[in-house]
Formats: structure tokens, sequence, C-alpha cells
């Protein structure tokens, strides 16, 4: 691998002092490490995060939201027992991702970062405008069954990875950030960026600028009694979605009164509508009326390639999470969490 | 049937023992070592540079950019590559393939080394082979089942033929009262042990010390040997122990010898371990196929003809190992006429090679699926649709089989599983969780051979043993089975006979693979100790001090670590004993193992099973699991229960990874493999694999080999993966056919 300098800084004042152009914030390094070993990403200067304290906590609010530092694993965000009983969809989402080593080394600022896994993106001798502006998309044409059907562009038809952020996009989660011109909050619907004609630009932070935590707001507390994440893939687990579904109400009696659905792997970033979550409330929970909303939801998708079995699967997986979310939130955490297979009985530790 | 006649060999205690492996603790604790764990002095590291095009030309690579990488040593291209004897485009040996060892620019597949840049670290080496940047005047690449016309395959693998017919199929399906033609896909698959291929190589003027996991130790020092121009016994190679072989490490490969050539050069140890995206491309794979089943039937279910031809996806420059899948309908069901014929079509791909149950694991999949759908034609259960074509001699050649058990794997592996009450329609189960449930079936077969090996037995002066064979132990427990049979041929306790394995410099314990080692390395073991046994029976019954004086006429018995009189026990002496009244010299033993041709042509020889599969699926979004697998085999003597079995579950757990999770996905464009890390190729998890039952059945068998074992290696695969097919059918009522099945395919259908 390309030689790199190595410090560790044990504030992120001192963190983002320390950034210039060309080196890399580094967090569990379960995504940035193995993109640096394959010579996709090269920093001069990665800036080890691991050392600052700052960004350790998880913090429930007065009120109902929460704070989360970006240094907290995932694994200790998803068993934290106030957050998990709080925002359930968030850590059913968490335990669905990756394995457990993977889950006890990323951090959640590293899980709103992390690249697509298109793996045209992830191969340096592929054209992709992500990786390099300008040299095409091989994706488009290729091996692209598992790509983007929302939200993709002719630049670009790569899909973000993450299951956390698929829930925290529902409950409108916001993203903490601070750089060279201070702090500021980016709503996380701001925060992945659609390709357009400038794929590079992933996020919405400026140069050096830190994902230093997230908040959940207080009114995403109000959907715990009816929130699910239902994952689909072909392995049942440690496989990256072909749909994924954060699925939440808020029902009083039969009659929906709120509801928040966000859509994972479709897009380059979680989908989300809130013309479809308008279309539940006044509803009562029956499958015609989540339909409606799916098809609301899905609007616009087209395949941008061998894809476009996923925009079948993603419509009936929004109508699945619905009625997973509709049937209540599972008073434990399900033997195979997000899965279409989680709520069996016989199932007894999750994987 | 079981086969009543009883055996003439004797088997003591440790044969039939579920002894646990006994590396397992070494190997769970680090102990192990690996070839990879080996770090002579001065041993520099090696990475090569691998083709990212599949078809063409380098033009330039730059070799200055990687020099000047602080801790690049040294750069080889074609301008300088490190010498070879042996000309690597010829193939000395059979199983030898043409190999890339930079001796030209050009670029036959992906993957291909190019270069080969050497590092004081792993690091450097691996830096310095990135900026090579390689630039190429690239060609078109042939890529898929689609790329030529299929033309018949010259021959098969392992010198088979391409065709094998029995009768005449044509008339034998006009005649049917049903037909069925149908066309099944195998995907390419490539063998991805826990441990990559791997080399230390540590040359002393002209001999030759290598760290390397090998299938086949002695057969491939005389590669080595060719290629480098020296005498095989100047060639050390030590494998004590593999991280899976599968197939794929049964002979060098071209970045293991370039390494080996390199390391000449610069006077120093080398050291190179290919990374997991490497392992796509030079070190062989399960070639893809396209399979066009026909079988017919008469009024009386009995198949008519069965007609299997296979079209397998080959390399563009060797063509030596089309996927044998059409040999899978050999063998098995009575069907009145017989035609196996293979086709190949040229891609710009790595060579295929062997990968476990080459050839009866796809020809199986499309089989058992076939046979399912004509089942289903015949509206008969697919059990008794098997039984109603059961061969009781093997079709088409006559020959009775040396044993045949698969009646009984049937029946056990039926009842265990439940499969009585199982609907013949699909679409007919769902459980209280609202899955579609399905069962299917598949009967398993695997050929079983016998290779060649010597063993050497020594009775030490203190009455212990050592047993010595270059065997291979790839993680199926050969350290652990072979022992026992050559403890049980000196008539002595595991625990005092040390076993010598893993080294060239012993005895050939031939190959680990298809399915022969037990039998062929355990059959030299166990007439090395045999030998030794009657060389001590000699000095006692010559000795008027012995209490077995003059018992020499009727034999001896060999327990635990004393002689006894085969006629009178009461006349015994141990071992030490006698050893010490004849001068205290240890004494040796010899023994070698192969089939007598005579047998082999006398008797069809293979290992059966049944497998029974449950899947669930849900019925809205399609996602599957194989809840349950229970398989019932016939392999011979069990030399030792858990290992056997594991053997079998591994098997399975691979048959379930065929059916829904493997493949190799090519860039139709540029045929480069987009998914060449386990992160896109996928094999099942601990989560995929629900219940796993495996059962043996006995079976003695006087003809197979004095030992009466078969193998239990590759078979589990077979059968298996078809079941799955056939349960997703059962379950869902679509009949998919192509492997792996996807939540797509089913959605597809809905």
């Amino acid at each position: 691998m390309k030689r790199f300098d190595y410090i560790r800084p044990v504030s992120v004042d001192d963190a983002v002092a320390a950034f210039r152009p060309g080196a890399a914030y580094l967090g569990g390094g379960t995504n940035l490490l193995d993109l640096m070993k394959i010579g996709v990403i090269q920093p001069d200067t990665l800036i080890d995060l691991g050392r600052i304290a700052e960004l350790g906590p998880i913090e429930m609010l007065p009120g109902g939201g929460a704070r989360v530092g970006a240094l907290v694993r995932n694994s200790d965000l998803a068993y934290d027992r106030a957050f998990a009983a709080a925002f359930p969809m968030v850590a059913e989402a968490i335990l669905a991702g990756a394995s457990g080593q993977l889950r006890n080394a990323a951090t959640v600022g590293g899980n709103l970062m992390q690249k697509t896994r298109c793996a045209y993106f992830q191969d340096p001798h592929s054209a992709c405008n992500r990786r390099e502006p300008g040299s095409g998309c091989a994706a488009r044409g290729g091996d692209n069954a598992n790509l983007a059907v929302l939200g993709w562009s002719d630049a670009c038809i790569a899909t973000n990875p993450s299951d956390m952020c698929v829930p925290l996009a529902a409950l409108g989660a916001v993203v903490e950030v601070q750089g060279p011109a201070g702090k500021r909050d980016i709503p996380i619907a701001d925060f992945h960026q659609l390709p357009g004609d400038q794929p590079e630009t992933e996020t919405a932070l400026q140069p050096g600028e830190l994902v230093i935590a997230i908040r959940l707001p207080t009114e995403a507390a109000d959907f715990a009694r009816n929130a699910r994440y239902l994952k689909v893939r072909e392995r049942t687990s440690f496989a990256f979605a072909l749909v994924s579904v954060a699925a939440a109400l808020k029902l009083d009696g039969q009659k929906i009164i709120a509801a928040r659905i966000a859509l994972g792997a479709v897009a380059a970033k979680p989908w989300r509508v809130t013309a479809a979550e308008d279309l539940l409330v006044g509803q009562a929970p029956t499958e015609e009326a989540f339909a409606r909303a799916a098809d609301a939801l899905l609007e616009g998708a087209r395949a941008s390639g061998d894809n476009g079995y996923k925009i079948e699967l993603a419509r009936r997986a929004v109508i699945r999470a619905l009625q997973m979310s509709a049937a209540g939130t599972p008073k434990r955490m399900p033997a195979l969490p997000a899965s279409p297979f989680g709520d069996v009985a016989e199932e007894h530790s999750h994987v | 049937m079981s086969d009543p006649v009883t055996m003439p060999i004797r088997f003591g205690s440790n044969s039939g023992q579920s002894v646990t492996r006994r590396d397992g603790v070494a190997k769970v604790t680090g102990r192990a070592t690996y070839a990879a764990d080996n770090h002579p002095d001065g041993m520099l590291y090696a990475v090569f540079a691998p083709a990212t095009i599949a078809r063409g030309r380098v033009t330039h690579l730059d070799t200055a950019a990687a020099k000047a990488h602080p801790g690049v040593v040294e750069v080889f291209t074609p301008q300088n590559r490190p010498p070879v004897v042996g000309d690597p485009d010829k193939k000395p040996f059979m199983f030898a393939i043409p190999l890339e060892l930079l001796q030209d620019d050009t670029v036959r597949y992906a993957m291909q080394p190019i270069a080969l840049v050497i590092g004081e670290t792993l690091e450097a080496a691996t830096e310095g082979a990135r900026l090579l940047n390689p630039q190429y005047a690239a060609e078109t690449p042939r890529t898929g089942m689609d790329a030529e016309a299929a033309k018949p395959a010259p021959s098969g693998p392992f010198g088979r033929p391409a065709e094998v017919v029995h009768g005449d199929t044509a008339a034998g399906l006009a005649k049917a009262v049903e037909t069925l033609d149908v066309t099944y896909d195998t995907p390419a698959q490539y063998h991805n042990a826990m441990e990559p291929h791997a080399i230390v190589a540590k040359w002393d003027g002209d001999r030759l010390e290598i760290d390397t996991p090998n299938q086949a130790i002695v057969l491939s020092r005389a590669f080595y040997a060719y290629y480098l121009g020296i005498p095989a016994d100047h060639i050390l190679i030590r494998s004590p122990y593999l991280g899976g072989g599968f197939g794929s490490k049964a002979v060098p490969y071209s970045p293991l010898v370039l390494t080996i050539a390199a390391a000449r050069v610069l006077d120093r140890p080398l050291k190179l371990v290919l990374s997991r995206s490497q392992m796509f491309g030079p070190v062989g794979h399960r070639g893809a196929t396209r399979q066009r089943l026909r079988i017919g039937i008469d009024d009386q279910a009995q198949m008519t003809a069965l007609d299997h031809v296979a079209t397998a996806i080959v390399d563009s420059f060797d063509s030596s190992f089309p996927e044998p899948a059409a040999g899978a309908s050999q063998g098995l069901y009575a069907a009145s006429a017989l035609r196996s014929a293979l086709m190949v079509v040229h891609n710009d791909i790595g060579v295929p090679g062997a990968m476990r149950a080459p050839g009866e694991a796809s020809g199986s999949a499309a089989l058992e699926c076939a046979i399912d759908e004509m089942a289903e034609k015949a509206g008969i259960d697919p059990l008794e649709f098997r039984l109603k074509n059961y061969a009781d001699i093997e079709p088409g050649t006559g020959k009775p089989y040396s044993s045949k058990a698969l009646r009984e794997c049937y029946a056990k592996g039926a009842q265990r599983f439940g499969w009585a009450g199982r609907p013949l329609a699909p679409r007919q189960m769902v459980d209280e969780n609202g899955f579609l449930t399905g069962w299917g079936m598949g009967t398993a077969l695997f050929g079983a051979p016998m290779f060649a090996a010597q063993a050497r037995a020594v009775l030490r002066p203190d009455g212990t043993g050592l047993v010595e064979t270059a065997a291979a132990d790839m993680g199926q427990g050969a350290w652990t089975a072979l022992a026992q049979i050559a403890a049980d041929s000196l008539g002595l306790p595991l625990d005092k006979v040390e076993f010598r394995s893993g080294s060239s410099d012993l005895p050939d314990g031939g190959v680990a693979g298809g399915s022969g080692h037990t039998a062929t390395a355990g059959g030299a073991l166990h007439a090395a100790g045999t030998d030794a046994i009657r060389r001590l029976g000699e000095l006692a019954a010559a000795d008027p001090a012995s209490p077995l004086f003059g018992t020499g006429n009727q034999g001896f018995i060999p327990r635990d670590g004393r002689l006894y009189a085969a006629r009178d026990e009461s006349r015994s002496e141990a071992y030490a004993d006698i050893i010490a009244r004849a001068g205290g010299e240890a004494i040796e033993g010899k023994g070698s193992a192969s089939r007598p041709p005579e047998d082999a042509g006398r008797y069809a020889m293979y290992s059966h099973g049944a497998v029974f599969a449950e899947v669930k699926i849900d019925p809205v979004l399609f996602q599957m699991r194989v809840t349950r697998l229970v398989g019932a085999f016939a392999a011979g003597r069990i030399i030792n229960p858990k290992l056997a079995e594991s053997q079998l579950m591994g098997g399975m757990i691979w048959g379930i990874s065929f059916a829904l999770h493997e493949e190799a996905r090519f860039d139709k464009r540029t045929g480069r493999i987009m998914n060449s890390d386990l992160a896109g190729y996928h094999i099942p998890v601990n989560a995929d694999v629900r219940g796993l039952e495996v059962m043996t059945v006995h079976e003695d068998d006087p003809h197979v080999n004095p030992l009466g074992i078969k193998g239990v290696g590759e078979i589990g695969v077979t059968g298996t993966v078809g079941a799955i097919g056939n349960a997703i059918w059962h379950a869902t009522g679509r009949r998919i056919r192509h492997f792996p099945i996807r939540i797509e395919d089913l959605l597809a259908q809905d």
C-alpha cells in the first residue's frame, strides 16, 4: 500500500486542525483500510480518531431524543438498552449488518461515511466517475444486478450500502459535524448526495469536516412501539441487502397517526419520500394502504441495468415491513434481526 | 444391497473409532504451522502483478516507478524473467497445465501473472506491483457460453473419453411414452480454501526447500524438478497442513513456480501468498456448464433413454479440462440406452481444473433435477421413480457393483427425513409461520478410485511403531484416520505409533484427491505394517527362546504390542522382547497399494448416497433457507465415523453453496470476474446451515481394495444440489434451471 503518515489526536479540535487535503479520518477502519489495501483510496495522512474521548458517549436526551457520538461502536449502540428501547429499528438495522466482528470495530460515524460496494468503484482498473471523475461508469452495462433503481444518473448507479442509515433517515436524524469553519448540523436527508453529474460528491461534508455525532429528535422516539427494519438478501447473514426497509408507525387504535418509511440498497442514499408517508396518515393499517404508500415511495423507480426485479421486490418489502411494524415491535430482538425469517420462534441467538 | 462376504483383513481397535482429530488442538491454538507461517532468515516477499484484461498483450510496465518505491528489491518482467529449464508451455505430466512464467507479453486471462515484484516487506512488494500500472494492447475477450458455437470436446479430463455411449438413445427416446428435454446451467466456481496458495522457497546451491500446501507432494516434486531442471531428490516439500485444497492444490501453478525461480536468481528465500482476488484465475476453477438432458420413459416409468450432453466453458490455450458433467449420468440409473457427451466453448479464462467432485457436482445437480422433472411427468414420487430405475448392475457396462447399499441409503434417509408423507404436487405445504415448504431429494454418487502409494513401517526396539508416508491432510483428517489404520496394522494403540507425513522425503503417499486418499495411502500403510509384523513373526518363530517358536506356519495376531500365535493365544510375546533377543535392531516393513487392474475391470466401484432436503421460502419476498438436510451414504468401511461424517457434512454444505450462493460473476465486456473476494463471492454462513444430519450405511466391499475403503470427500456435494433445487420446485411449483437459484428467479415467475 502507499505510504502514509499516521497521527492520533486526542480532541476534535486537534483532529480538524490536523486535516489537510489528502488526509482521511479513520474510525473503525472496516471500510477505509480495505479500500486503502486495494488502492481505491490512498490518503497521505490518516487521522485516527480512536483516542478522542468526546466522540464516545451515547446520551439519551430529556424528552426522548438521543445523541450518539461518532466513535460509538455499532455493537455498543445496538446493545445499549435505553437506545434500543427508544429506537428499536436502528438497533435491528445495525444487527442486520456485517458480522459480529465487524460491528465490534465499526463506528457510527464510519457507518455514515462508508463507500458504495459497487464492484466497479472498488476496482481501480474500471471506469468509475465516483472514484475518478470523468472516467465513465463501467457499472452501466456491467454486472449491476444489485445497483440502484432510484435516484441514479447516467454518471453513476451506485447504492449506499448502510443498514443503520436507513432507519436514521426514516426517523429524521441530524448529523452533527465539525470542520475548519466550526460546527453545524446536517439533516440526514441532505447528508448523502444523489450522483447527478457529480457522483464524486458523496456527502454534504466540506473538506476537513468530521462527523462528531448523530442526533435523533424527540419525536423519533414516538415510533418505538411499531418500528421494524426488514432486510432482504440471498444469504441469511453477512450480506448486503438487495433491498431493505425501515418502517415505523404511530398508531391510535386502528388508525395511523404518523408513518416513517425509508428504503435501503436502492439508491445512493437512504430513500425517503414524505409524501408516501403522508398517504398513510388517517388510514387503517391495511395491505391496500401499505401498497399505495409503497407505490408512492417507488415512484420514478427504473432499472439501471439487470436490476429491474429490485423495484417489485422493494414494493413487496415495503408492504411487509409496514405489516411487521403494525404488528408491533417485538419485546426481544429477533434471533435473526431484520430477516424475513426473524420472527420464527425456534431461533435462539442472533447471528 | 450389502455384500455379505467377510473381510480377510483383520482390523484392530483403532479403525472404526471416532478418534478426535489429532491435529485439532494445534490448529485451534495456532501452533500448527502452515506454509505462510515460515520465515527463514533473509526472506523477501514476492507479489505478482495480475493482468487486468482478459486477452491481449502487455505493452508497458512502469518498472522504474515500482523499483523507485522504498523497499522494492527487484521487479521481474518478461525482459528479465527468472530462468526456468522446463518449457512452461509444455505439459510434462498428466494434470500439468501450461504455465505463465513471464515467457512473453501475452495475456490469456484476467489475473494472470504479468510481473513479479520482490520487496523487503509485503507492503512494499504490493505497492510496487500496483505501481507497475500496466498498459495493454487489449483484444475483445471471449466470455460466456455464447462466445462461440459449441464444439465436441476432443477428450475428457483424467484421460477419459469425451463421449460414452451404451445403446441407442435416439431409439430409446423415440419409443418412449413420455419424454423430457431440459437444459440446466451451472456457473464457474472458484476454490476458495481458507488458506490461499502460498509458498516459501529457499535454495541452497541446486537444492531447494519449499513450504507449500500441496495435495500430492511427491508428484508435485517431479513437476518442480522438471521446471527447475534439478533432480527431484534435491527438492524437499514440506506440507504438514493445508487450510483446504479442494483440488486446487494438487499440482504447481504459475505463481508458485515463478516464485521459486525468482528465489534462485536472488539467492534469497522468498515468500509468496496469493491474495484472495488472485485465487480467481491462475489456480484452477470449476468451469461453467450448460447441460441438456433428454430422458424417455416407458409405460412402467422405466427409462428407455438417458442422454446427457454437457457443454463446458474452457480456456482458449489448453482446453484440457472441460468440466466432465455429463459423466454423472453414467453408472447410476438403469436406462436401457445411455449417452454422455462433452462439448466445449472457449473463453479467455484461466485453465479450469478439478474442484471438489469435478464433473459429478455440476452433472449431478442437473441430472437429479431432471430426474425429478421426469418423475413429475410420470406422476410418480421421486423416490419411487428412482427405485423403479434402480440399477443392480452398472447400466451400459453390465458390470456388477463391487458393493452398492444405495437402497439402504434411500430407505434410511427417507425414514429419518419423514419423506413418506410428502404430497406429490408442488406448493402444497405451508408451515405455521406461513413459509412455503418443499421437500426434494437427490441421489449421491461418486466413483471409488484408488491410486498408487507407498509406505514404511518400523517396529522400534522399545516395541513402539513409526510409520511414514507423504500423505496430505487438507483438513479432512488424514493425520488421524491414516494413523488409525497404521496403528491397527502394527497391532499397537494409537499413542504408541509415531506417524510422519506431509513431507516429500517420505515414501510417496499419492494424491489426496478423487476421494481415494484414505484407501490408497491407508492401504500402503496397512501393507507396510503387515510386512513389519510378518518379519517380526519370522524372528519369533525361528527363535527357540520365544514362546512363539515353531508357530510360524499358523500365523500371528498382533495386538497391543504383543504377538499371539493365531491358533493358540496362550502363546505370545511382547514385540520389544522379540526384538531385544534378535539383537535389538528395529524391524522395517514396506508396503504399497494400488488397485489390481483385473479388479478395476471386473467391478463398477462407487460410493452412493441419498440426500433429502427441506426448504422454506417466504411466499412474497422469496428469500430461501434450507431448513433440513438429511444424507445417508454408503462408502465402504468407515475408518473414523466422526471425521467421515464431517467430510460428508462439508460436502453437503458445499451443496447448499452450489444451489443457492456460489458463482463467479463475469463482466461480459471485459472477461473479468467482478466478485473476486469473499464479500462478493458468497458461500453459506452458519445461519444458512440449519438441520444437517449425516448417516452412514455399512458396506463390506472386498473388491475396491483390501481394506474395503471407498471415499467420502466429494460425494456429499452430489445429490445435495439437486435435492435443494427439487425442494424449491416442490415449495413453489417453479423449476429454476440454473444455479445458483436466486430470489430474482422466483420473483420473475410470480
